[in-house]
């Protein structure tokens, strides 16, 4: 049994359970064009969660502070990516590969734009405050999210906004009986070229080094000589940028959205943080990789179950691992 | 004038009075004692210096500059290091990850780094360990290390021998008299036996107060008083 764990230790340990799913997906699905097609699908809505969920978990681990109105970037991003769609739809549908890209582009980088500067407001204004006040930072954060969900309504009504695609991300590659969706390909490479960046930034730079110093341990850091508040200015304006694009990504996966989508989704994004566990960037991904490929095998397998599912999930995981599968602090 | 003055410090947790009124003053250079029984305050005393509490009404005093209210960084950055009670190690990072963070510029000065390395081998053996695998003694090393891998004026020390064996004190003794050269310790210490081999000035807090102060010859010669002031039958 020891030599068992060992073996699946050296091998990845937890980084294993995505397999692990995929290969009972595998068997109870029994088609593997299908399995294949759920597996990029939920290979890429885990991208898109990651985006949104890592910079939820690194302002909960540097600084304790529990931002209810996170889902506010997700939904604006998305709006804000998809306005920008709609109104270059030229380019979109011109059949250039340089002008279709540009759209995209220009609108990802105005829901990142967003995400900064109301980031910056939105931590200076109303966390700012509420620093060390968990009871109060749910209340004034969740109020902020519904005032963010009511301003979406006033500006794009509440009827769902369609969103535009450029046509390359259009259509799907076939291969053999196998069909895989461009646009979610896109959606995992994007996202985990994100991951990537996140990850050196974290790993080889001296910020991240304080970023995951004080996420262990803030008082510490500031001991040494270091203003951790500063510091988490930066890391909440990159959350919410990141949560800004995943929101776009997101509108351009679903296609319809609507102004309470941030909302939807925030549950699952909290589950894929207290799976992942609190404060890591790697225990975000494997969260939302779980959560991604559970969400999708069991919306094929049991559709009535898919929510339920990720919740069951969580349970099972936090019974056995109570601080989440790779929590920031040993 | 001293290095270090505190006046009239007393400083509230939340709602409880922890701090009454402590004043000493920590002369520059040599080893400076704080003694005082569980639970005294003397915990309290350090973080209020560092700035991690708040010490109001009060008031502290570094080279003749008023620190009270300062952010805990800012009073780091005057260049007054920090070893806390549960030494503050960040697990995950590595030994050499540990003390890089602590540098200004995120650079080794190699002279300081080797001397570091002198004076605990350990840390160079294990540089490219997470620290979290290190043995108590090892990280207590690490968090002393931290404490010096910058030229600092005061190193605040709380508790380190706790737990530790006696080879491992003895080496700790060691390191201390050798830093205490360059720099000023404000020390913390249950141990006594340690504490006196390594402090020329002391002070005993005692219920949020301070209730001894002079040098350590003449405390260490007062048994009546040491029997008092430390011991635990009270
Ligand atoms: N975070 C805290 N909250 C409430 N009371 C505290 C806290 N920290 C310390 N105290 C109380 O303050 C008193 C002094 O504690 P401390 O300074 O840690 O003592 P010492 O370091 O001398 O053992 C104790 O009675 C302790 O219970
Ligand atoms: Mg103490």
């Amino acid at each position: 049994m020891t030599a068992l764990t060992q073996t699946l230790g050296r091998a990845g340990g937890v980084n294993l359970l995505p397999v692990f799913i995929a290969v009972i997906a595998f068997v109870l699905i029994g088609a593997p064009s299908s399995w294949i097609t759920l597996t990029v699908a939920g290979l890429a809505m885990g991208m898109m969660l990651f985006l949104m969920a890592s910079g939820l978990s690194l302002v909960f681990g540097l600084m304790d502070v529990l931002n209810f109105g996170h889902s506010a970037f997700v939904s604006f991003g998305a709006f804000i990516s998809a306005t920008v769609l709609a109104g270059l739809g030229g380019w979109l549908t011109a059949d250039s590969w340089a002008l279709n890209s540009m759209a995209l582009i220009a609108a990802y980088l105005a829901a990142i734009t967003f995400g900064l500067i109301a980031g910056w407001f939105f931590e200076t204004v109303i966390i700012k405050p509420v620093y060390r006040d968990h009871l109060r930072q749910i209340l004034i954060t969740i109020g902020a999210m519904i005032v963010a969900e009511q301003t979406i309504l006033a500006f794009w009504g509440g009827t769902p906004f369609s969103v535009a695609r450029p046509a390359f991300l259009e259509g799907s590659w076939i291969i053999g009986d196998v069909s895989i969706e461009i646009y979610r390909a896109f959606a995992f490479a994007l996202g985990a070229a994100v991951f990537v960046m996140l990850y050196l930034v974290l790993n080889r730079t001296r910020i991240g080094l304080l970023i995951r110093a004080g996420v262990e341990d803030r008082e510490m850091v500031e001991a040494l000589g270091f203003r951790v508040d500063r510091l988490f200015i930066g890391v909440f304006m990159l959350g919410s940028a990141l949560a800004a694009l995943g929101g776009a990504m997101w509108a351009g996966y679903e296609t319809l959205i609507t102004p309470h989508m941030g909302a939807d989704l925030m549950i699952v994004v909290f589950i894929v943080v207290i799976i992942g566990g609190l404060g890591s960037i790697e225990g975000t991904l494997l969260g939302a990789v779980l959560v991604g490929l559970m969400s999708n095998y069991v919306g094929f397998l049991a559709p009535k179950l898919a929510l339920a599912s990720n919740m069951i999930l969580m349970v099972a995981i936090l019974l056995w691992r109570p601080n989440g599968l790779r929590p920031a602090v040993k | 004038m001293s290095l270090l003055s505190i006046r009239n410090m007393k400083t509230s947790i939340g709602q409880y009075a922890v701090l009454h009124d402590v004043t000493f003053d920590v002369p520059e250079g040599g080893v400076f004692v704080l003694l005082g029984r569980n639970g005294a305050g003397k915990t309290t005393t350090l973080r209020s210096i560092m700035g991690l509490w708040s010490p109001s009404p009060g008031s502290v005093t570094f080279r003749g500059q008023d620190i009270t209210g300062m952010h805990t960084a800012d009073i780091a950055r005057l260049g007054i290091a920090y070893v806390p009670e549960n030494m503050g190690i960040f697990g995950t990072l590595t030994v050499d990850e540990n003390l890089i963070l602590a540098t200004a510029n995120g650079k080794f000065d190699k002279a300081r780094l080797a001397r570091i390395h002198e004076l605990f081998p350990a840390l160079e053996r294990f540089r490219d360990k997470q620290a979290w695998s290190l043995s108590g003694g090892q990280k207590q090393m690490l968090s002393v290390a931290r404490a010096i891998i910058e030229p600092r004026s005061l190193i605040l020390i709380d508790e380190p021998t706790k737990g530790l064996a006696p080879s491992i004190v003895a080496a700790m003794a060691e390191a201390f008299r050798e830093i205490s050269r360059t720099t000023t310790i404000l020390l913390v210490e249950q141990n006594f036996n340690f504490a006196k081999s390594l402090g020329r000035d002391m002070a005993v807090i005692d219920d949020g107060r301070v209730a001894h102060a002079g040098t350590m010859a003449d405390f260490a010669a007062d048994l009546d008083l040491q029997d008092r002031l430390l011991s635990l039958s009270v």
